[in-house]
């Protein structure tokens, strides 16, 4: 089997696959972390505009050191801009906005997905302090919840299962996982592969993924720039 | 009318041992450092407090639950920078945790100052914080029931306010401040600057006064990311 270290996409280039999905004028909320990179490869003439839990939409880039109002944050408690159109609002209309089906994308790390759709990305289930903060409500409501994420876990072992042996942070709500391999959509139940990387065959793609990858009739190349 | 606190002492001497407080602000933004830290001064004990988080390095409510005022921390994300004054009591068994989505959160706040004593939300169904809870399905999809949540006091920051305690607030600095002003007995909130009815666009009162009992000016109030940055320590 080819290396999959020499071949896998790194997070920037998993985070530029995802941004191409992204419409002009979208309305999108990045999870804290990872998924915050999606922003910085939106699509030449596109221009979402970015949700964040803790009231504000159309947030933009980070200030300058030393220009921080710590007032103007995002849900990861950095300080953000605003782009000309931004408005505030409380907590509970920002929750509205995501449960309420207004936004167009959710996309947020995983620990694991299942083909059933059900995601895995708050609590590791291995005590400790839980923290669940905004994921088990951003999983709801969004009409598309995109997954990022490396194909493997850190040990090898597939992210992309049958079912989440981890606590649930929602049920059959995941559409679409965006990995370090492939692009894999989430329909009836199934993991329906759309693109792969040219460098690794189905059938060692099916071995590292947990669950049967179902096909169409083509299944596209995942090519990424170099970032 | 006027809703005037005349000393940060005053405004909190009212709050017993055993009260149950909801206390403004995500991470640092619209924390209402001053209050807390006149809270500290008077310590009352036992407390249940209600916030998004659980305190960040050794001021606000890091530093109640360091001087052994909490009991139990109602959050949803009760980790930060610097977490340990939660973190160490937490795994020692001395501080309880109700943990609940924050979009969960927000809303049963806003139930609770809404007398809407239950609702339903998608958020939770199927995982381990649904647990024990009532579910119905509605068009197809199942759905947890919440309880409203509701408080005491309330300690909010807000921009500026008047004597009616009419508020508006700074930036993403409201966030839980509006819900939580509805959801307590006693809302108590300290503003930057405090202005004669009238002086405030009602066009642009985002709290009205209906939902305040008191409100105390306390100009160029503190921020809480900027006092962690100098590692400052309460008291």
């Amino acid at each position: 089997m080819t290396q999959i270290d020499d071949i896998k996409l790194s997070n920037a280039q998993i985070a530029w696959r995802a941004a191409q999905d992204i419409d002009d004028g979208a309305y999108v909320n990045l999870g804290i972390g990872f998924p915050e990179m999606v922003a910085r490869y939106q699509r030449e003439g596109c221009q979402a505009i970015y949700h964040t839990e803790n009231g504000i939409l159309d947030f933009g880039a980070p200030p300058a050191p030393g220009e921080e109002d710590w007032d103007l944050i995002n849900a990861g408690k950095k300080a953000v801009t605003l782009n000309p159109g931004a408005s505030f609002f409380h907590h509970a209309d920002s929750f509205a906005m995501v449960r309420g089906g207004h936004l167009d994308v959710a996309i947020l790390g995983a620990y694991e997905v299942a083909e059933t759709g059900d995601l895995a990305n708050w609590s590791t289930g291995r005590g400790g302090v839980p923290a669940v903060g905004g994921a088990m409500d951003l999983v709801h409501g969004a009409k598309r919840v995109a997954v990022i994420t490396d194909h493997l876990t850190k040990k090898g072992d597939p992210k992309l299962v049958s079912k989440c042996s981890l606590p649930l942070t929602g049920v059959g709500c995941v559409t679409r996982v965006y990995t370090s391999l492939a692009v894999v959509d989430i329909e009836d139940g199934h993991f329906v592969l759309r693109e792969k990387l040219p460098a690794i065959s189905f059938d060692d793609l099916q071995a590292l993924t947990g669950a049967t990858l179902h096909t169409t009739d083509t299944v596209g190349d995942l090519i990424v720039p170099e970032l | 009318m006027d809703k005037t606190l005349h000393s940060l002492a005053d405004a909190v001497s009212v709050i017993p041992d055993g009260a149950t407080i909801m206390i403004g602000g995500f991470g640092g933004s619209g924390a209402p450092i001053e209050l807390i830290h006149a809270l500290i001064d008077h310590r009352p004990r036992n407390l249940t407090v209600i916030n998004n988080n659980a305190g960040n390095g050794h001021i606000g409510i890091a530093a109640m639950i360091e001087q052994d005022m909490v009991a139990k921390m109602v959050c949803s994300f009760p980790r930060s920078k610097d977490p340990r004054a939660f973190t160490e009591r937490y795994l020692a068994g001395k501080i309880e945790l109700e943990i609940v989505p924050q979009g969960t959160l927000a809303e049963r706040i806003r139930a609770g100052g809404a007398g809407i004593p239950a609702f339903y939300t998608p958020t939770s169904f199927g995982t381990e914080l649904a647990e024990g809870k009532p579910v119905e399905e509605f068009e197809g999809r199942s759905y947890v029931q919440e309880r409203w949540l509701k408080a005491d006091f309330a300690l909010v920051k807000a921009e500026r306010g008047d004597t009616h305690g009419n508020l508006t607030y700074n930036k993403a600095g409201r966030n839980f401040g509006p819900l939580m002003c509805m959801a307590a007995k006693n809302t108590i909130v300290q503003v930057s600057e405090l202005t004669q009815p009238g002086a405030i666009d009602p066009e642009t009162v985002i709290t009205p006064g209906i939902f305040v009992n008191g409100v105390i000016e306390v100009q160029n109030p503190a921020q809480e990311e900027v006092l962690n940055l100098a590692e400052a320590v309460y008291p």
